[in-house]
């Protein structure tokens, strides 16, 4: 891609951290104990778009708080451009711009003194700070609505104005936590477009959370998938995807239900993952290309809505990988 | 099933970091521009979501006023109420509303943003409680000129209120900040809140003369009591000054305490 180097700007070696059980009481019952992140391993190199991908509750906002300082961790350590975040996390903030996915601190500012008090509070001078805003805003297409409160902005608009205050006031790592949830196509865009300005021209890396597989696919250079706590598999998307790679996925859609009563499609039925009326089966590729024959030609046709023959997702990946988790991860 | 360990990348392991010189931090951001930033930000919020608020606040303190017009005729018991009365919209902004805002902070993970910053904790909590006090000047100053016109008393020492709101503004800003940032959950906080400014009301407004011993004790240990002494004083035709600067060194001293004690929760609260 843009510009790779193998100098790692993040290792993190061992991070656990387990949440207490907490005690049931009246009428509310106790959860047991939870590992929110199991042992975890990563190194995120400098210049890279890093993902940390997996369902609600997979321990990603957990992992990131502890890399962001906000955290400790029970035992692990945390290396961030060379300083040691576990034993200094007050470090974290002068290395690195955290976008939470909480905006109740900014929301009743403007989107202009948002941008401003963040960078006046990241250690610009008014001059500097007020010329960062300017350019982000700008940047961002967020010029016209400047003066207009977070509050009374669009879920989108307004996490776009989020992520100009993650940008103003420069850091070599952005950690970013589903930036770009309820953004239209256009601000996407902008977000992506400015992460790519930031690593070509600085080299700049950035730590992304996600469970959005499309965006998973087409942004990030490498990949951790994330389960339960665990690190279940790293790699470049493509890699990732080459491990189910003798595999291909038939999505049938029927127009009331399944005519069970074809044989063909009655030895299916087993196989299949059913969701009201859509089937999905994964496949090795002479097999899906016999079903498909099979459920376009013959007496099942005329009970088929729709039917898709897909390539694997890192959706799959995930699943294949025994993620525990059957939905949870966004295709959008 | 096959699960691959992170470390897929040859050679990525440990090698290089120990070689490689960390980077340059980034600048921390210094007390006083951080604490103006903050302050600048918090009253910029007053004209989106606070002066509904405030002028809740002071309507309240006005009612009590007309209120207590039919009960007190004048002479000290005037004093302590309109003293009081005005010092109410200080408790109300100051000690509820912040332990309110900062509880929700706390809760809905707000303080991430400042969490992640490189700021003092003294910064963000200074600059909230400097402009929550603030935002009680107006309110105060309508309600104590509403007093003396209602209640014959002279204006002529209202002055004093430059030193009252900042002080007992410190002392109750504090306790509001603390309290909403040490408190578990936000209800407690808005609780708490609430508690401290119905004290405030109870204790300040009424006249102290009538009250049980115990009553007296808990008023002489809330705060808000030594800003309304201390401005109940200058109504007088001759204050004893050095009385009134004993009950705002009072107010004072609570202020220092209490806003350290903030800046402490707020960093425990910060990092969990």
């Amino acid at each position: 891609m843009i510009r790779h180097s193998d100098e790692v700007a993040c290792a993190v070696r061992g991070l656990t951290k387990t949440y207490p059980a907490v005690r049931g009481r009246r009428g509310a019952p106790g959860t047991p104990e939870i590992r929110a992140t199991d042992d975890v391993a990563l190194d995120v190199r400098r210049g890279e778009i890093f993902g940390l991908l997996g369902p609600n509750g997979a321990g990603k906002t957990t992992l990131v708080r502890q890399l962001t300082g906000l955290m400790r961790p029970d035992t692990g350590t945390v290396e961030i451009l060379g300083h040691d975040i576990v034993r200094h996390p007050e470090r974290a903030a002068r290395i690195l711009a955290y976008l939470g996915q909480e905006s109740s601190a900014l929301d009743e500012l403007t989107v202009a003194l948002a941008a401003e008090t963040t960078a006046r509070l990241r250690g610009l001078d008014v001059r500097p700070a007020r010329a960062e805003r300017d350019a982000v805003l700008e940047e961002l297409g967020l010029t016209a609505i400047a003066g207009r409160p977070l509050k009374k902005l669009s879920g989108g608009q307004r996490r776009l104005a989020c992520f100009a205050t993650a940008l103003v006031g420069e850091r070599p790592l952005l950690v970013l936590d589903e930036p770009t949830t309820g953004m239209d196509p256009v601000a996407r865009r902008a977000v992506w477009a400015a992460v790519d300005r930031r690593r070509a021209e600085r080299g700049t890396t950035v730590l992304l959370v996600t469970h959005n597989v499309i965006e998973a696919e087409t942004v990030l250079d490498r990949v951790a998938v994330l389960d339960q706590g665990r690190v279940i598999a790293c790699d470049t998307p493509a890699g990732l995807k080459e491990q189910v790679a003798d595999e291909v996925r038939v999505e049938l859609v029927w127009r009331e239900r399944a005519p069970l009563e074809v044989p063909e499609v009655a030895v299916l039925r087993d196989r299949a993952v059913a969701s009201g009326r859509r089937w999905t089966l994964r496949l090795a590729p002479e097999e899906a290309r016999a079903v498909v024959a099979t459920v376009t030609g013959g007496a099942a046709f005329a009970a088929l809505d729709d039917f898709t023959l897909a390539t694997p997702s890192l959706e799959d990946v995930y699943l294949a990988l025994g993620g525990a988790t059957r939905q949870g991860l966004v295709k959008a | 099933m096959s699960v691959v360990p992170a470390e897929v990348v040859p050679g990525s392991a440990r090698a290089g970091r120990s070689a490689a010189p960390a980077a340059e931090l980034g600048p921390r951001a210094r007390l006083w521009p951080s604490l103006v930033a903050v302050y600048r930000a918090q009253l910029s919020r007053a004209r989106v979501a606070r002066i509904p608020l405030l002028f809740v606040a002071t309507f309240q303190s006005v009612g009590i006023l007309i209120m207590m017009r039919g009960v007190v005729d004048g002479g000290s018991e005037a004093e302590s109420v309109v003293a009081g009365s005005a010092v109410l919209v200080v408790a109300f902004v100051a000690l509820n509303l912040l332990a309110q805002y900062f509880g929700q902070l706390r809760a809905n993970g707000g303080l991430d943003h400042y969490a992640t910053l490189p700021v003092p904790p003294a910064a963000v909590v200074l600059g909230a409680a400097g402009a929550y006090a603030s935002f009680t000047v107006p309110g105060t100053v309508v309600t104590a000129v509403f007093g003396c016109v209602l209640f014959g008393l002279p204006l002529t020492h209202l002055w004093v209120l430059l030193a009252v709101i900042p002080l007992a503004g410190a002392a109750l800003s504090g306790l509001g900040a603390a309290l909403g940032l040490l408190a578990p959950r936000p209800e407690l906080a808005t609780l708490l809140g609430q508690l401290g400014m119905s004290a405030a009301l109870l204790l300040g407004v009424l006249p102290a003369d009538r009250m049980p011993e115990v009553v007296r004790l808990a008023r002489d240990l809330l705060p808000s009591t030594y800003g309304v002494e201390a401005l109940a004083r200058t109504f007088g035709p001759h204050p004893d000054w050095a009385y009134v600067l004993g009950d705002l060194a009072v107010c004072a001293g609570v202020g220092v305490v209490s806003l350290a004690v903030a800046t402490w929760a707020y960093r425990r609260a910060a990092v969990r």
